[in-house]
C-alpha cells in the first residue's frame, strides 16, 4: 500500500514539474523574444510543441541499436524527476535521509547520460561529434557543481542532508547571505547552465553546425521526451540550488509558496540573461572555464567556508 | 479535425532544403526568420534536423545531383510533413527550365503542398503562403 502511495506521489510530482517546466522554458522564450524586440510565443507555445510531437512518426535509423535508441530518453525523464522528488519529499514531508544531496547529485548526472546514450545508439557521424562534446562538458561542470555542495556542506556544519541543510538555514540564515554562500551559489548556477544545455554551453546540439547534434536522428515523441527532460531539469535544477543556498521552499503557508515561486524567479531570470548575453562557447573554451577558473572559485569558496566566512 | 492537427498547425517547424539554388530564396527565407517578422509568435521555428520537422521548405531548380538528396531527405522528414516549393526555380524551373542540369522542378520528384513563386518571393509573399498551408491542413 504503501509503494502504491510513492508511486502516486511520483506520477504527481512528474506531471507537476513538466507543467512547471514547460511554463519556465516559455518564460525563457517570451524573455528572448522581448531582448530581441520581438512578439515571442503564446503562454501555451511549448504544451502545443509536445502534443504535436506525440502525433508524429518516430523513425528508428537503420544502424541503430533499438532498446536504447527508445529507452534513453525515457531513463532521462524518469531520472530528472526522481530527482525532484528527492527534493520535494524533503521540501514538503521532511523525509530526508543521511547523504540525499549526494543522491541528486548522481541522478541529476543521469539525464546527461542518457543524451549520450541516446545519441550513441542512433549510429549518427554528427550525433557522435555532439555526444563527445556533452561528455566533455559533463565531466566538466560536474567538477564545480560538487563543489558548490562541499561549500553548502561545509558551511552547515559538515552535512549532506538537504532536511539538515535547509534547518540549518531556518535557525541561522539563508547560505546566500555569506561570502562563499554567494561563491556557491554561482559556481551552481554556471553548472546548471551547463546540464540544462542553455546557450553558453549548448554545443552538444548545436543546431547550425551539428544540425541537432545528439537528437539528430529523433523524432516524434522520443524527441518531445528529451524537450520533456529538459523543461523538468529546468525546474529541478534551480529547486536543488534553493533547497542548498536560499533555505528552501516552505510549503505549508502560502507567503511561504509565494516566497518560494519568487526565489525560483530570480534563479531563472539569471540563467536567461546569461542565455541572452554570451554566445556559445567552444568546447576546450567551456573545459578551461569549467576546470580552470570555476574550480579556483570552488576551492576558495571551499577554503572561505571553512575559515567560516 | 482533432487535437494533434490542430497542435500541428500551431507549431510548425521549418527544415530549409535547397537543391541547387542560386541562394537569393535562401537569403529570403532567412529574411523571413529574423525579428522583424517574427514568425516564433505562431511557434514557426528553424529546426536543424529534417527528423524534427514539420515543414520542408526547398528551393532552387533540383539538379541532377540533388534529386537523390531531395528524395532522402523527403523520406527521413517525420510524417506528417508539408513541402514547399519557394521560388519560380522549385515551381515550374523558371529561367532554367531548359538547362543540361534540370533535374526537376520539384513536384516531379516529391509531393509538393503548396507552391510560392517570385524570384525571389517576399517574405511577405512566403507568410502569406504558410497561412495557406495552415488552412490546407485537416
Amino acid at each position: 500500500m504503501k509503494i502504491f502511495y510513492i508511486l502516486l506521489y511520483f506520477v504527481a510530482a512528474l506531471l507537476s514539474f513538466s507543467i512547471y517546466g514547460m511554463l519556465a522554458m516559455w518564460v525563457d522564450r517570451k524573455v528572448t523574444a522581448r531582448i530581441h524586440f520581438r512578439v515571442g510565443p503564446p503562454w501555451y507555445q511549448n504544451f502545443v510543441d509536445f502534443i504535436k510531437l506525440t502525433g508524429k512518426e518516430v523513425l528508428i535509423p537503420e544502424k541503430a541499436n533499438v532498446l536504447m535508441f527508445v529507452s534513453a530518453p525515457v531513463l532521462g525523464v524518469i531520472a530528472a524527476a526522481v530527482a525532484g522528488t528527492t527534493i520535494l519529499l524533503v521540501l514538503q514531508n521532511n523525509i530526508s535521509f543521511a547523504a540525499d544531496a549526494i543522491l541528486v547529485i548522481y541522478l541529476l548526472t543521469i539525464p546527461s547520460l542518457a543524451v549520450i546514450l541516446g545519441g550513441s545508439a542512433s549510429g549518427n557521424v554528427l550525433a557522435s561529434v555532439g555526444i563527445s562534446r556533452e561528455m566533455k562538458l559533463l565531466l566538466g561542470y560536474e567538477l564545480p557543481f560538487v563543489c558548490a555542495l562541499i561549500i553548502a556542506a561545509v558551511k552547515s556544519g559538515s552535512t549532506t542532508s538537504l532536511g539538515e541543510i535547509i534547518q540549518f538555514q531556518q535557525q541561522n540564515g539563508k547560505l546566500i547571505g555569506s561570502l562563499s554562500g554567494v561563491i556557491g551559489f554561482g559556481l551552481g548556477v554556471l553548472a546548471l547552465q551547463g546540464k540544462i544545455g542553455f546557450v553558453p554551453f549548448d554545443l552538444a546540439e548545436a543546431e547550425g553546425e551539428l544540425a541537432g547534434g545528439s537528437f539528430i536522428e529523433y523524432s516524434g515523441i522520443l524527441l518531445g521526451l528529451y524537450k520533456l527532460t529538459k523543461a523538468i531539469l529546468l525546474v529541478v535544477g534551480p529547486l536543488f540550488l534553493i533547497s542548498l543556498y536560499m533555505g528552501g521552499i516552505n510549503f505549508s503557508s502560502v507567503a511561504g509558496v509565494i516566497a518560494g515561486l519568487l526565489k525560483y524567479f530570480v534563479i531563472l531570470v539569471i540563467f536567461i540573461l546569461i542565455k541572452n548575453t554570451n554566445p556559445r562557447l567552444r568546447i576546450d573554451q567551456a573545459l578551461k572555464l569549467f576546470w580552470g577558473w570555476l574550480t579556483l572559485f570552488g576551492i576558495i569558496g571551499i577554503l572561505l567556508a571553512l575559515a567560516g566566512w | 479535425m482533432n487535437l494533434k492537427t490542430k497542435a500541428l498547425k500551431k507549431s510548425l517547424w521549418v527544415y530549409h532544403m535547397s537543391g541547387g539554388s542560386c541562394n537569393n530564396c535562401d537569403i529570403e527565407i532567412l529574411d523571413c526568420l529574423t525579428p522583424k517578422f517574427d514568425l516564433e509568435r505562431f511557434g514557426i521555428v528553424l529546426v536543424g534536423s529534417p527528423r524534427h520537422a514539420d515543414v520542408l521548405l526547398c528551393t532552387g531548380i533540383v539538379n541532377k545531383k540533388c534529386v537523390e538528396r531531395v528524395k532522402e531527405v523527403y523520406e527521413q522528414t517525420a510524417k506528417p510533413c508539408v513541402v514547399v516549393a519557394i521560388g519560380a526555380c522549385a515551381c515550374s524551373g523558371g529561367m532554367f527550365r531548359d538547362s543540361y542540369e534540370m533535374g526537376g522542378p520539384l513536384n516531379k520528384i516529391i509531393p509538393v503542398d503548396i507552391y510560392i513563386p517570385g524570384c525571389p518571393p517576399k517574405p511577405e509573399a512566403m507568410i502569406a503562403g504558410i497561412v495557406k498551408v495552415l488552412e490546407k491542413l485537416k
